[in-house]
């Protein structure tokens, strides 16, 4: 445990704080797309750690946030269903529809599950053949090959009471639609380290291209993070734009073959409604029509209800990296983790709910 | 969500035309899926993600994130349940 008493006295991480002052001579704005990442900044102050000219904003990398609120509805419309079971990643409970919410919806009665691997919903399938099985298939990168093993599973063992509720979400496309907006400040991203462990980085080429921006593929820790900030800061001094790996221990350029292979499968690529955002051209996936008799959008009817977000609400320009949680009226007073306005206030990983756990009273003193 | 928790695989083999393991996070252990890691055998240290490892680490590195999740209050949302629990 050598490595961790050295971050425990901040050694580390005050020497890449210090080495991070002395090479920025000009405020640089810098974004961490995924909200674990936002979750350790918050927890461990780097962002106080750092030079005053370094802002740090965080992205809309927090699945359960983005997930479009027609699909919270059509969850619950399914779940509402007597023959119905609906097994979702516990995050999902609690996040606002447009009226109701699953936990709801289960003191309603309805048969709401929560399950940690989309193989436990396959489980429960096998158990249950009396009963038809919604699993609420959501996620980015990371989450989507475990996502296609169940459905690929279902399909190989003729599983007919299976199906996924689709919403899956990329995160290059993301980042190209915040550059191509009038209102972006970021100047480079850390890009998430768990989605390039599948992927690899060799999609972040063409950005970097386009853009003249650099990105940093970082991990999760405290010295992870602040390793990728030096690395795009001595970047943005020099003038430059290019594609690095600070996470080098789980990431390699081409990413997890097999688990990307699942995922040509199963998946095809498809425009996806962000909320918050709106919809963003090929930042999606769905099932393949192969796997139709999987695809809960294909087998029940789903009325497509729209509904629009609470007025008081800025996620839209939290998520974007336009606004911080402490910009909002509602924050910690009308908006809390107990009685949310928006989904960033429900999930871990939402950047309202890491302001919310480790800066609300900084800001109200 | 897209936290992965390092564990030390116990042991690996072919079910089904699927590949299962056995992997151990700090004191206990849980039923993880090895299809995105075919090079990994017992021994090895896998980064688990919603009940599938999707890449290999080094030890020391494994139990250093493992430390740190922990410390951090992590580890219990992102940990396989135990088998028999009902989801």
């Amino acid at each position: 445990m050598k490595y961790l008493d050295e971050y425990r006295d901040g050694r580390i991480a005050r020497a890449l704080a210090a080495e991070t002052a002395g090479v920025t001579t000009r405020p640089w704005v810098l974004m961490e797309i995924c909200g674990g990442q936002t979750h350790t900044i918050m927890r461990y102050g780097l962002d106080e750690l750092l030079p005053s000219n370094i802002e740090l904003v965080h992205g809309p990398g927090c699945p359960v946030c983005v997930t479009p609120l027609e699909t919270i509805d059509k969850a619950i419309a399914l779940a509402l269903r007597p023959e119905v079971t609906l097994v979702s990643y516990g995050d999902m409970l609690r996040v606002p529809g447009s009226t109701s919410d699953l936990l709801r919806a289960k003191a309603q009665g309805a048969d709401v599950r929560i399950a940690y691997s989309p193989i436990e919903a396959v489980k429960i399938a096998k158990a249950n053949p009396d009963r038809k099985i919604v699993f609420l298939a959501i996620g980015f990168e990371t989450t989507a090959p475990a996502n296609a093993m169940a459905a690929w599973q279902a399909k190989r063992d003729g599983l007919k009471n299976f199906s996924m509720l689709v919403s899956h979400v990329l995160v290059p496309p993301a980042i190209r639609a915040l550059l191509a907006t009038r209102e972006n400040r970021v100047q480079g991203f850390i890009a998430p380290g768990h989605v390039c462990t599948v992927m690899g980085y060799q999609e972040y080429e063409s950005l970097v291209r386009d853009f003249a921006i650099p990105i940093v593929v970082g991990g999760f820790e405290p010295v992870d993070l602040l390793e990728a900030i030096l690395m795009l800061v001595r970047q943005l001094e020099r003038g430059e734009a290019c594609v690095e790996n600070q996470y080098v221990r789980s990431v390699s350029y081409q990413g997890n073959l097999p688990a990307q292979q699942i995922l040509k499968d199963v998946f095809e690529i498809a425009d996806q409604k962000w909320r918050g955002i709106g919809s963003i051209p090929h930042s999606g996936l769905r099932l393949r029509p192969e796997y139709a008799a999987h695809d809960a959008d294909r087998i029940y009817d789903l009325a497509l209800i729209t509904a629009d977000e609470p007025a008081e609400c800025i996620s839209a320009q939290v998520l974007q990296g336009l606004r911080k949680p402490t910009d909002c009226p509602a924050f910690a007073i009308r908006c809390t983790p107990e009685n949310p306005l928006g989904a960033p206030m429900v999930s871990a990983e939402g950047a309202c709910a890491a302001y919310y756990h480790y800066r609300r009273h900084a800001v109200a003193s | 969500m897209c936290l992965a928790i390092p564990g030390k695989v116990l042991m690996a083999e072919e079910q089904n035309g699927l590949r299962v393991g056995r992997v151990q996070f700090g004191g206990i252990v849980r039923s993880v899926r090895l299809d995105f890691v075919p090079e990994a055998g017992v021994g090895d240290y896998v980064m688990v993600h919603v009940g599938f490892a999707i890449s290999q680490v080094d030890e020391s590195e494994a139990e250093r994130t493992y430390e740190l999740l922990r410390e951090m209050g992590a580890l219990e949302a992102e940990l396989p349940p135990a088998e028999g629990s009902t989801p």
